[in-house]
């Protein structure tokens, strides 16, 4: 064996080792480059906020999407729609009750790869005490070493007790909430 | 003075009863605003504030089919028996008040739609129709621009006040029978 070749052989070798590595590590959210958002209708109008406070657990091998393990918690106390008077009364016991419930969750029951990058998580998401199965279609793309992770769905607020008392007549504010996500996750193999 | 006003010096029917319509309807929306604005948050506040801003485009919109109709039908010459007994600096307050009268039925309802826009809340009218912002969501402009809704809306109701002042006037000072031009009954 030549020099040279024996040097291209360890460099390939340390490539491979260095990608596997990466592969079956936790991946990292990076929240600066990530946002949740919902959307609802008051009286048709759309209502738009999101929250500035969460964090997930990745662990997304994607050579092997069904062992996929995904947990999200979501800081209740920091949803904001960009309204002083709404935001005022969105910590509050009739809405995200954060006293009692600071934190909303999810976490992956199954991953099914639907192939072309698309995804089928479904899991369990607690809001304000109350669980529900959902299941969430996640887009994947990849840039720059990031792997971007977007998709929305819809689910009903009353469901989680969300609005309730006067708030939770549904033609003030209607029951569907869009919830919308875009996640940065570094670490994450080659799709 | 003759109590028969002939029908030369008449407001055409239409603009009659788009004069009562909409005067009815300036006066109610500018006490439901007044109302509404000091109501802690609650359904019933949004409700209310989506219902005024539904009224405010409807009126806008009735107020730009009157002043089209006022366009194309100018308002009677004044009985000259009237015109001749007012000093000349009634005759100007009077064209002057109308004139501010029509600007303000637009600037008004414009500047509260330009707020709510600015504010990110678009006008869906009556919960179904979405209507164009006219500016794009900016907090920082929509705090300059709320006062003026109100600013504007006194301004109007201040006008609406001198209008109804001078009227009253005429009919239970002067007693020249001036409102009949107005009148509804005919």
């Amino acid at each position: 064996m030549t020099l040279t070749s024996s040097i291209a052989l360890l460099t390939v070798s340390a490539a491979a080792l260095s990608f596997s590595g990466a592969a079956l590590a936790q991946q990292k959210l990076i929240p600066a480059q990530s946002s949740i958002g919902f959307v609802t209708k008051q009286m048709g109008v759309p209502l738009e906020g999101y929250f500035k406070k969460f964090d997930g657990q990745i662990s997304f091998d994607t050579a092997k999407p069904d062992t996929a393990k995904i947990a999200f918690s979501i800081d209740t106390g920091s949803a904001t729609l960009g309204a002083p008077e709404s935001d005022a009364e969105l910590p509050k016991a009739a809405w995200f009750n954060v006293a009692k419930f600071p934190q909303a969750s999810f976490q992956s029951s199954s991953v099914k790869s639907l192939g072309g990058g698309k995804y089928q998580v479904s899991g369990k998401l607690t809001i304000k005490g109350n669980s529900k199965d959902v299941e969430i279609p996640v887009a994947l793309t990849q840039a720059n070493g990031v792997t971007s992770a977007s998709g929305q769905f819809a689910i009903k607020r009353l469901v989680f007790k969300i609005g309730e008392g006067e708030w939770a007549d549904t033609s003030m504010v209607a029951d569907d909430v869009q919830v919308k996500f875009k996640l940065a996750v570094s670490g994450m193999g080659k799709l | 003075m003759s109590s028969e006003l002939q029908a030369k010096y008449r407001y055409h029917p239409l603009s009659i009863v788009l004069h009562w319509v909409l005067g009815i309807a300036l006066v109610s929306i500018f006490c439901f605003g007044v109302y509404m604005a000091d109501l802690p948050f609650s359904p019933s506040r949004l409700k209310l504030f989506n219902w005024h801003k539904w009224a405010g485009i409807s009126i806008l919109a009735l107020s730009g089919l009157r002043l089209l109709w006022r366009v194309t039908h100018p308002a009677p010459p004044l009985p000259p028996a009237i015109e001749q007994a007012m000093p000349a600096w009634q005759l100007k307050v009077h064209h002057a008040t109308h004139i501010a009268l029509y600007a303000l039925f637009f600037v008004v309802p414009l500047v509260g739609w330009a707020y709510t826009s600015a504010a990110g809340f678009p006008v869906v009218l009556f919960g179904q129709f979405p209507l164009p912002d006219l500016i794009g969501p900016d907090k920082a402009l929509a705090a300059l621009i709320k006062p003026w809704h109100q600013i504007s809306a006194f301004g109007l109701a201040l006008l609406v006040m001198l209008h109804i002042a001078a009227a009253l006037k005429h009919q239970l000072i002067d007693r020249d029978g001036l409102l009949k031009r107005m009148s509804l009954r005919g």
